[in-house]
Formats: C-alpha cells, structure tokens, sequence
C-alpha cells in the first residue's frame, strides 16, 4: 500500500532549508530588488507517498514545484534526492527519468506538433531506449491511461482531460520515483477532474511514485494526499496528517483556507460563505515583518508584527508556525 | 460507374473536396486579380500627364495635330473602358502589349530580360538573410538578455536604420577604391564575353557581391527579431519544460521542440516576401548601375508607358497571390492542426 508507513531509510526527496529569490527590476533602470519567492522549505517526500502542498496563488507553489525536480537551482539550501543533491534537470544527469512533472495547463504542455505517442516516448529517446521499444511502451502506457490507440493523434485533438491523460503518461513512462503535480486539475471541469484524480491513484497504485501534489484546493488535495503542508507567501506555515488538518487547522491561515470551501452542506436560503480573509496576499518583495500573515490574520497579537514564529510541534506529524497555535 | 474506381468512397470524397475547395480558391484569386487591374489601369490613367508628353508637349516643334496623331496610333484618344476592355483581352492571351516607350519593344520580353537578375539577387538576399537571421534569432532567444543579445539586437537595428544608399556608398569606397577587391558597379567587366564559364560566374559574382551584401543587412533586423519573438513564445511554453524535465539536452529541446514550432509563423513572412524578389529596389539598382526591374519600373511609371507599368504591376499582384497560397500550403504541410482541420472539411 502506498503512502502511510514512513520507510526506515530516510525520505526519497527532502528539501533542505530551499529558498529561491529572483532579480526583479522595475523599470529600465530601477534598482534591481530580490523577490523571495520561497523562503527556507524544508520538506520531505517517502517513497511511494503523496505529499499536499496547499496555497493562493503567488505564494510561491509553483517555484517550490521546479525546485523539487530540479528544472530551478535553489538559491541556498539543498534538494535530496535519495540524499545525494539533486542536479539540474538535463541530458546526462543521472536523476533524469526519475523526477518528472505534470503541468496545470493541458494546453500549452504538449508540443501540439508532436503526436501523442511521440510526446509519450520521447522521455524513453533520452535515454536511449530503441525505437520500436519506445513505440511499444508508448502505446501500452496510453492504453494505461485509457486513450487505447490514439497514439497518432495531435494533442488538438483531444480534450483538456484526454490531454491531462496524455501528459500523465509522459511523465509515468519512465516509471519516475517522484511526480510533481502541478495544479494537475485546476484547469479542467469539475466532471474531468475527478477522471484525472482517479487515474493519478490507479497510477500510484499501479507504479507506485511519490507524488507532491500542489494545488491550491484543499478538496482536491484532500482526496489525494494523506500528508498535507500549508503555504504562505513563500514559507510552509502548518505541516499535518490530512484528518487532522479537516479536524481541526492550528495556524489561522488554514484555518481560513477550510472555511472557504464549500462544503455542499446545506445552508440556509441566501446565506454566503463565511467571510474569506482580508486583504490581498502581499507583495513578496517586501513580506510584512514579524508573522507573514499577521495584516491579514483575525487572531493577530503583538508579538505577531514583531516576532516570526518559529515551527510549534503540536502532535507527531503535526506542527504549525504560529504564536497561538 | 463513377471515376476513379480503385478509390474507396471515402477518399474518394475527400479527394473531390480538396479539388473544389482548390477550385474555389482559383477563381476567387481569378477575382481579385481582376479587381486589382481594373483598379490599377484606373488610378494609372488618372495620374496627370501622358506617355506622349516627351514628344509633344515637351518638344516645341510639335503641335496639337502631332500629339492628336500620337494619341490616335497609342489608342489614347478611345474612352478608358474601352481601352481597359482592349488591354484585358490581350491580356486573356498573354499579350502584355508593347511597350510606349520609343524603343516599343513587347512588355513581356523588356520583363523577362531583366528578371533573372532581380530575381537572381532577391533571391540570394533572401537566403543569405535567412541563413544568418534564423540562428541569430534562435541565439538571442535562448540567451535573452545576456550581453549577447544586447550586442546582436544593436547591430541588426543599426543595419537596419542605415539609409541602404549611404551603406552603399560606404562599402564601395572601402571594398571598391581603397581595399580595390571589388568592382563598384555594373554587372560585367568589360572583358566578360572572353572569360571561361568559371570566370564568367566568378565575374558576376564580385560584381553582385556588393548589391546582395547591402539588401541582406537592411533585411536582416526585421527577421531575426521576429525569430526572437517567435523563439521567445514558444519557449515559455509548458512543453519547453516538461522536455528539460524529461532530461533532453538544450539542443534537443530548441531542435525538435522549439524550433519547428517557432518556424511555423515565418513561413507567412515568406510567403509575403514572394512578390518582393521582383520589386528590385530602385535605389540600389541605381547605385550600382544594375538593369534591373527596379529600374524599369521606375522609368515606366516617369515616362507614363502604360502598359509597362501594368505588365510589372500584374505580374506583382500575380506573385503576391502566389504567394499567399504557397504561404497556406506549406502551413498545411507543417502543422497538424491545420492539415487535420482541412481533412475534415
């Protein structure tokens, strides 16, 4: 069964204090500034299991998804994998084929001149594996995913979902250790996102990868992931088992987060979901001193504008940056 | 029993549309061929002064009667759709006329005598052009803003904003007086008719190599920053990542990934470059004393020589057209969106 035991030897992926800033100019000649767009992350994946990364969009969840697999060098701190540091991802690598990524956009991740079953193989050609062994495993793997013999097709051809599909496959066909979804379903109607979200499970099932699943839906990473952290403006602020965090969230963030989901229950005729969190998420060029989250938190104290909280551990498995927590 | 027997229904069908889908095409262009002379002929005639102008009202020993005769013997003195309806039925036979002009040679063959120079040199700039602006622009893509770029994107812009006439007035003086490597104008030397062929070609070539050095750099800005441009769309795509994910090297990623793709919108800037390898530059030709088209046009449209002027301008609207079905063709042939989208139509 995969996920749930951690195995003795150690995590697979562990991100080690991983920050990533950019040079951002405003301007033709401003001065240049730096952008943290992640902030000392540190995270481990298991072998086999599905780690959440849940957060607003611009909170720096995408930058953290190329860390993981290389396709971005942090600026200080370490990415692991299987404890030696992770090179950036290119040809000759000897990480290459074991981390692989599936993108929000089923649009613009397929090279809409390659055929399907080109954009499936090609992963197999860089590393070497004969043509005709490409082909059959390329044709097997799109049948894996239920788009039996369509393999000749263009991606314009197919819908958001079958394209998600197509994209699955590319990234399982060299049977990778780690997956990175990056908002894999955001993109897709509501009916298409569950076909997606079950094919990823089959496929965990099946292959057994890792996956670090990044969303900014809790219900979607709910479903997916038994381990979920919690994201703001670049930090990880609360790190918990899923029950416990649908139980009850320590940090006021994921608080909010939980109760501006819809829960379908029902509500009386009228009635509005509750009040969502003030204000907008700020710049990251200039995060707000002491707690990230304090201009926007209702709970916020003194010390939350002076003082960043350090991690509280709350439980095993369960800890939270937050003064009150 | 319908034609075509050894073809299934199907193909058979589809076939039939390609071919009126390709019919349809043809008399639509057939259309605005014709709106395009009918227009032209038109505003032509409208322009002041007359091809007769140099022997009549120009030379004071002619009179009225004289310029009355002239105009009787072009067919000038006839209404203009009567002389527009004269012009298109020869045209119906390839008969472009003769030129007004004093030598009254045939339209046709003043054109085809200098076509394949103007063509010849369009045509090696082109290339020459492409040859250079497409690796550039793919450098400059995928080094954006390293001191690289910057330094390409200075010296293509400087090409391109130097008047071409004072470019090439300063490479004659450097390459044709001082260095004296080239000649600095004309087309052949004086002793071309007793050169072997290698010398002939050779000949020709140093005498070109100016011309063609001076249209490739004015053309070059403009194409390599639209390579840049498509190079730099493409590559922010997902699937530019998920190949550098997959552990392909830069070169396989700009080579099977980038570069097919960033092709695509250039070859509309091709097809619209079809009807300019006649449209010879007049500056340049003049500069360089080459008899090119440039050059006859020019003197046709001084002199009002109808007929030349609509011989070159058909032959213009001709290619353009041309150009624009090649342009679609080939985006048929390259990208699968479209082939598939015809097929299904």
């Amino acid at each position: 069964m995969p996920g749930g035991v951690a195995k003795p030897e150690g995590p697979l992926l562990a991100l080690k204090d991983v920050s990533r800033a950019f040079g951002v100019r405003r301007g033709w000649l401003g001065e240049q500034r730096r952008l943290i767009a992640v902030d000392r992350v540190s995270l481990d994946v298991s072998a086999g299991e599905s780690l959440g990364l849940v957060g607003e969009s611009g909170c720096g969840k995408s930058t953290l998804g190329r860390l993981a697999c290389g396709l971005l060098a942090p600026s200080s701190g370490q990415v692991l994998l299987e404890g030696r540091a992770l090179p950036l991802a290119g040809a000759r690598s000897w990480a290459a084929g074991r981390i692989q990524m599936v993108f929000q956009d089923p649009f613009s991740s397929l090279n809409p001149r390659m055929s399907a079953r080109a954009a499936v193989a090609e992963p197999l050609a860089a590393q070497g594996v004969p043509r005709a062994e490409q082909r059959r495993r390329a044709e097997e793997m799109l049948a894996t995913v239920g788009l039996d013999g369509l393999g000749g097709r263009y991606p314009h051809e197919f819908s958001g979902g079958q394209r998600q599909r197509i994209a699955v496959a590319r990234a399982l066909i060299t049977r990778p250790e780690v997956v990175i979804c990056d908002e894999p379903v955001s993109a897709l109607d509501a009916s298409v996102q569950a076909q997606v979200l079950n094919l990823l499970r089959d496929a965990q099932e099946r292959f057994g990868p890792a996956y670090l699943f990044i969303s900014h839906d809790l219900a979607v990473v709910g479903f997916m992931c038994r381990r979920i952290l919690v994201m703001y403006l670049g930090q990880i602020v609360e790190e918990a088992a899923r029950e416990q965090l649908f139980a009850g969230a320590a940090h006021p963030y994921s608080q909010a987060l939980l109760a501006s989901m819809p829960t379908g229950a029902s509500r009386k005729e009228g009635e509005l979901l509750p009040p969502p969190l003030e204000g907008e998420l700020p710049s990251p060029l200039n995060p707000p001193p002491g707690c990230r989250f304090h201009p926007r938190c209702p709970k916020a104290v003194g010390i939350c504008r002076r003082e960043p909280p350090a991690w509280k551990e709350l439980a095993p498995g369960w800890r939270a940056r937050c003064h009150l927590a | 029993m319908s034609p075509l027997p050894f073809l299934t229904p199907r193909r058979r069908s589809r076939l039939a549309g390609i071919a009126l889908n390709v019919a349809g095409k043809t008399l639509w262009m057939l259309l605005v061929l014709w709106g395009i002379t009918l227009i032209s002929f038109w505003v032509i005639h409208l322009a002041p002064g007359s091809p007769t102008d140099l022997e009549t009202t120009l030379n004071p020993l002619a009179g009225e009667a004289a310029r009355q005769r002239l105009e009787a013997l072009y067919g000038l003195d006839r209404p203009l759709y009567v002389q527009y309806w004269d012009w298109l039925t020869r045209l119906l036979h390839f008969d472009f006329g003769n030129s007004m002009s004093a030598d009254a040679r045939p339209v046709l063959t003043k054109i085809l005598e200098r076509l394949p120079l103007t063509v010849g040199m369009n045509v090696t700039a082109l290339v020459l052009t492409l040859l250079i602006a497409i690796p550039v622009g793919i450098l400059s893509a995928s080094r954006q803003n390293s001191l690289l770029d910057r330094t390409v994107t200075v010296l293509v812009f400087l090409g391109f904003a130097m008047p071409s006439f004072w470019l090439a007035l300063l490479l004659m003086m450097f390459f044709g007086i001082d260095l004296q490597w080239l000649p600095i104008s004309g087309l052949t030397s004086m002793d071309y008719a007793s050169l072997s062929p290698w010398g002939k070609f050779c000949d020709l070539a140093r005498h070109l190599a100016l011309p063609i050095l001076v249209y490739t750099v004015g053309g070059l800005a403009g194409m390599s920053r639209y390579m840049r441009a498509c190079m730099l769309e493409v590559l922010r795509q997902d699937y530019i990542l998920t190949a550098r994910a997959k552990g392909l090297s830069p070169g396989a990623i700009i080579w099977r990934h980038a570069l097919p793709n960033a092709l695509l919108p250039v070859i509309t800037l091709l097809g619209l470059s079809v009807p300019g390898l006649i449209g010879g530059s007049v500056i340049i030709e003049s500069i360089f004393a080459l008899p090119g088209l440039g050059q006859l046009f020019y003197t046709a449209v001084m002199a009002r020589d109808y007929t030349m002027i609509m011989g070159n301008l058909v032959l213009g609207a001709v290619l353009t057209l041309a150009g624009n079905v090649l342009a679609d063709v080939c985006y048929g042939l390259a990208d699968p969106r479209i082939r598939s989208a015809r097929e299904k139509n």
